[in-house]
């Protein structure tokens, strides 16, 4: 049975301006211990698609299981880890680490345990008291991986999270996202622009089409685990870095087309 | 550091190079704050003392603290600034009490917020001075009429800023608690209260200095004790002084509980000050 499956799954924004379709009739399946990377331009769609599986968002039409389970709204069993900041700046470190341990009524001694546990796997012990506004922002998305990762969610469900960092500090974390992933195995749903990130870390990409996006191709990747930084220059990891940028540069240059088409318009 | 090219040619006359939003160094930024106090003192004491202002207008600083000295040794003044100060704290914090809870509720709750904010929108323009007649008609001219109009004058204001304050959570932070499985009332207790409180905090400061002046009002009108009181006793005898004593007296207290409060939220909420 597959973790997340989405059936006809389309999205149309309302507004008084008219209906924009973001997500057209899109089936899609991730297995356990899948780590996809979902690629695209940007207002593709692909930040809709993973909203909608977190259930923050829902289909228009279609339908999205977990585990053959409809899903109607958010849940510990898919953790998300978003873009921006989202750390609550009131709790330490610590406490953000077992914010859903809490919620779920763990005792304190072993929340403490695995909050322990985890903000040593993302390389922040020391840091335990401190709030996040005294962290760098690789340090906070490294303290929101903990967070999720610290749920035992099914799935962890990542919305460009590198997003905002720096070259240097994304590629750090990529490591580190790959390195748990290699230890653990969770199942990951990954959406990214960036095409490197997106090679490096999954063993599965998806392309999108521009908006309205829907899924445009899928190529398994291939190269050896564990995976050093150093195969980003390897020959396999170029040729299928080429042929998605190809693929996904079509789908840029068809969204500005579309965009200057409707200005002359 | 950076330094605007002007900045070498004008310097202010006491060694403070003025820039835009450049911030001000703590011991010069007290020394300015008191200069300003002692800058108004002396205008004063120059158009008293000096025979420019008649003394039945205006007292003379001297002659202030003198009979501030006697109300507060002779007439028992301490009584009225305790009866004061006890109106001011029992209203505003009877609104408070009851403000909390229904901002929190508006501000999480559409539809509760949908239902008392026109209304509350409303109120909060009613200005509290002109309910003293009908208060007194009401609640007589006891304490209960006093803390009425303290209750009136905040209540109202609270309860919107406190709606608009927990209404405006980042959603992102929403999001994230529920994903990490926060239920409908743990997101209203873990997320948009513990968020919200810092801001909460401030608007109780704000409207405490706001109560301050409702209860003068009030005891201006059917008061038997209070400073109020004792301002209105010392205009039918033409007392300035004892007038301006009283004026400066809720100025200091005012001050006072100010700086108190502040200190209490650095206190209470050091991740929100982290940045500052």
């Amino acid at each position: 049975m597959h973790v997340i499956s989405l059936r006809g799954v389309s999205r149309t924004f309302r507004s008084t301006h008219g209906d924009t379709l973001a997500l057209r009739h899109t089936d899609f399946d991730v297995q356990e211990n899948d780590f996809v990377t979902i690629l695209g331009p940007s207002g593709c769609g692909k930040s809709t698609l993973l909203r909608i599986v977190a259930g923050l968002d829902h289909a228009t039409s279609g339908e999205v299981l977990q585990d053959g389970k409809r899903i109607t709204g958010p849940g510990p069993d898919r953790g998300m880890v978003f873009q921006s900041y989202t750390l609550f700046p009131w709790l330490t470190v610590h406490e953000n680490v077992c914010f859903g341990l809490r919620e779920r009524g763990v005792a304190r001694s072993e929340q403490n345990d695995i909050a322990r546990d985890f903000i040593d796997r993302v390389g922040l012990s020391g840091f335990e008291r401190h709030y996040p506004k005294q962290l760098s922002g690789g340090m906070q998305q490294r303290t929101a991986l903990a967070r999720a990762l610290a749920n035992q969610p099914r799935v962890l469900l990542m919305d460009e999270p590198f997003g905002a960092l720096d070259h240097q500090t994304r590629e750090l974390m990529q490591e580190l996202l790959l390195g748990i992933w290699e230890a653990q195995r969770k199942t990951v749903l990954f959406v990214t622009h960036d095409i490197d990130e997106a090679v490096f870390m999954a063993n599965r990409v998806v392309v999108m089409t521009a908006r309205p996006g829907r899924i445009k191709l899928e190529r398994p990747v291939e190269l050896p685990h564990p995976r050093h930084y150093s195969v980003k220059t390897s020959p396999a990891f170029a040729a299928l870095k080429a042929e998605l940028t190809d693929e996904v540069r079509a789908e840029v240059l068809a969204t500005q087309a579309a965009q200057s088409g409707r200005n002359a318009a | 550091m950076l330094r605007h090219p002007k900045a070498a040619r004008t310097p202010f006359s006491i060694g403070i190079a003025m820039q835009p939003l450049k911030p001000v160094a703590a011991g010069a930024r007290v020394a300015l704050g008191v200069a300003f106090f002692v800058v108004f003192v002396a205008v004063w004491a120059f158009a008293t003392l000096g025979g420019f202002v008649s003394p039945t207008f205006l007292a003379d600083p001297l002659t202030m603290l003198r009979s501030g000295w006697t109300l507060l040794t002779q007439m028992g003044f301490a009584h009225d600034i305790g009866m004061t100060v006890w109106r001011v704290l029992g209203g505003f914090a009877l609104a408070a009490l009851l403000a909390l809870p229904l901002g929190v509720a508006m501000g999480a709750y559409k539809p509760i917020e949908a239902f008392f904010e026109p209304f509350v929108s409303f109120a909060r323009y009613l200005p509290a001075s002109a309910f003293i007649p009908l208060l007194i008609l009401w609640a007589g001219i006891g304490e209960a009429q006093k803390l009425a109009v303290i209750f009136i004058g905040s209540f109202f204001q609270l309860v919107l800023m406190i709606a608009v304050a927990v209404g405006n959570t980042r959603r992102d932070l929403v999001e994230a608690a529920y994903t990490l499985g926060a239920s409908d009332r743990s997101l209203v207790n873990r997320v948009l209260i513990p968020g919200a409180a810092p801001e909460i905090a401030e608007i109780l400061r704000m409207v405490l200095g706001w109560a301050w002046t409702y209860v003068i009002v009030a005891e201006l009108i059917g008061a038997s004790s209070g400073i109020g009181h004792m301002i209105t006793d010392s205009q039918a005898l033409l007392a300035t002084d004892q007038i301006i004593f009283g004026i400066i007296v809720i100025g200091l207290i005012g001050l006072a509980s100010d700086l108190a409060f502040k200190t209490l939220n650095r206190r209470m909420f050091p991740w929100a000050q982290l940045d500052r």
